[in-house]
């Protein structure tokens, strides 16, 4: 359970393929804690099938009553935006766009 | 959620080292996809692989005690226990494969010797006590490792640590609520409780890592986020909060130096036998062979079952693509399945 192992002789660092060679493939798992809730993103796991995945996700991640229904996706089949684009991609520049842009007398009230 | 309206000007660009340090000043997570230096992907592959390897490699010490629980009770709660390392490891190799790494690369790498595995787990289990005591006093460390560990810069590592500790407090009561139940028991019972305490305490002091001076890495993962206390701090803090626990259960702490210091205001304690340490990183623990050859006997006979898996998984996605039918599919939020008649037999 601890990770402080300093380097020893022969240990060495992983090659990075940036692919998953050999074993089965992988999943994002995605859990509703409880009805009226979203299913959310809870973590991967390997499996040979998308049958199997839900099984190895409920015993993997739901092993304290945390959900009520588990998706697996391909984790081939997630398509991200750009991290490295994200201030051009997300508008932060609209602050009219909240509700504190706006002053509103204080007799007024609550609006 | 909303960000606060502002109308500041946008910050002028910067370049990707800027934008990774200044993340990581300002207490932000580094994700997957986030530029990094090469440096900190190695270290955190590294470190993360092995908190992987050591919690799968953790559950052989407790697993050889699963047949002799002495109650039923006990014997489910080592299992669920048991089942909850390995868990953890698969956690960690997630978290690991964001970076750019296969488990299976890592796994490899564990099986050929090449990374390495928390050398607290190359100590055997020899009695019912040892159980009490690696809950109590092995899963201590490792919260007190793992707390920090919630906190560190790179999020899926920091994320898989808090549902880690969640689990780790349910894996150190049951420990210390076995030590309790053997101190009140028979005068055996007791110096078998003592016994266990004086065989695990200075391995576990150990799991912390070599002290600050002779520990070349932490400045570098301190100024990443990685580490955000070093090795003697936690330590210490484990001395701290342990000492007391003992003192409650009647045992003593088998090291003669051990005092509190007023002035300090922590324990001071006695040196630590890192000669020892070592020999047992570089593989002359009691079990170091033991731990890998049951790990690799696990995986060489599994492989049948793995493979089989795999040509069931393809046999059945080229049957399901001939009929032009889906096997499952998500609708309405919920998994449904269609069941063809294939599927039936």
């Amino acid at each position: 359970m601890s990770y402080h192992v300093p380097k020893a002789e022969g240990e060495i660092d992983p090659t990075f393929s940036g692919r998953a060679t050999g074993g089965y493939p992988l999943w994002e798992v995605f859990i509703r804690a409880k009805r009226g809730l979203n299913h959310v993103h809870a973590g991967s796991i390997h499996a040979p099938d998308a049958e199997t995945a839900v099984l190895a996700a409920r015993d993997v991640y739901t092993r304290r009553s945390e959900g009520v229904s588990i998706w697996v996706v391909p984790s081939a089949q997630i398509h991200a935006s750009d991290p490295d684009e994200a201030d051009a991609f997300f508008d932060s520049d609209k602050p009219y766009r909240h509700p504190t842009f706006y002053e509103i007398p204080e007799e007024v009230g609550h609006m | 959620m909303t960000t606060t309206p502002s109308l500041t000007p946008p910050a002028p660009p910067q370049s990707p080292e800027e934008r990774f340090q200044s993340l990581i000043g300002a207490g932000e997570k580094i994700e997957p996809r986030d530029w990094m230096p090469e440096a900190y992907r190695s270290t955190m592959i590294r470190q993360i692989a092995q908190h992987a390897h050591s919690e799968v490699i953790g559950q052989q010490p407790e697993g050889n005690w699963i047949t002799r629980a002495p109650t039923l009770v006990r014997k489910a709660i080592l299992i669920a226990k048991v089942q909850d390392e390995a868990g953890h490891g698969l956690y960690l190799y997630s978290a690991a494969e964001t970076l750019g790494v296969s488990r299976h690369e890592l796994t490899e790498l564990l099986h050929a010797g090449r990374q390495k595995y928390s050398s607290i787990f190359n100590y055997p289990t020899l009695t019912w006590a040892d159980i009490g005591c690696i809950g109590w006093l092995v899963d201590g460390a490792a919260i007190t490792n793992q707390v920090m560990l919630s906190r560190t810069s790179y999020g899926p590592y920091a994320r898989a640590m808090v549902k880690i500790c969640k689990e780790e407090s349910f894996h150190q009561r049951q420990g210390y609520e076995i030590m309790l139940s053997l101190v009140k028991g028979t005068e055996a019972q007791r110096a078998m409780a003592q016994d266990a305490l004086n065989r695990w305490w200075w391995p576990s002091l150990v799991m912390f890592g070599p002290p600050d001076t002779d520990s070349p890495h932490t400045p570098e993962s301190v100024a990443w986020g990685i580490k955000l206390e070093t090795n003697d701090e936690l330590r210490q803090r484990f001395i701290d909060t342990t000492v007391p626990q003992a003192d409650h259960l009647g045992l003593t702490i088998p090291d003669p130096e051990l005092r509190w210091n007023d002035e300090r205001g922590h324990y001071d304690f006695g040196p630590i036998d890192w000669d020892d340490f070592w020999r047992v990183i570089k593989g002359d623990g009691p079990c170091n062979r033991e731990r890998m050859a049951h790990k690799l006997a696990a995986w060489n006979e599994g492989a049948w079952v793995r493979e089989a898996a795999q040509a069931h998984a393809a046999k059945r996605a080229a049957r399901a693509a001939a009929e032009g039918t889906e096997h499952r599919r998500v609708h309405e939020g919920d998994v449904t399945t269609d069941e063809t008649a294939g599927d039936q037999q």
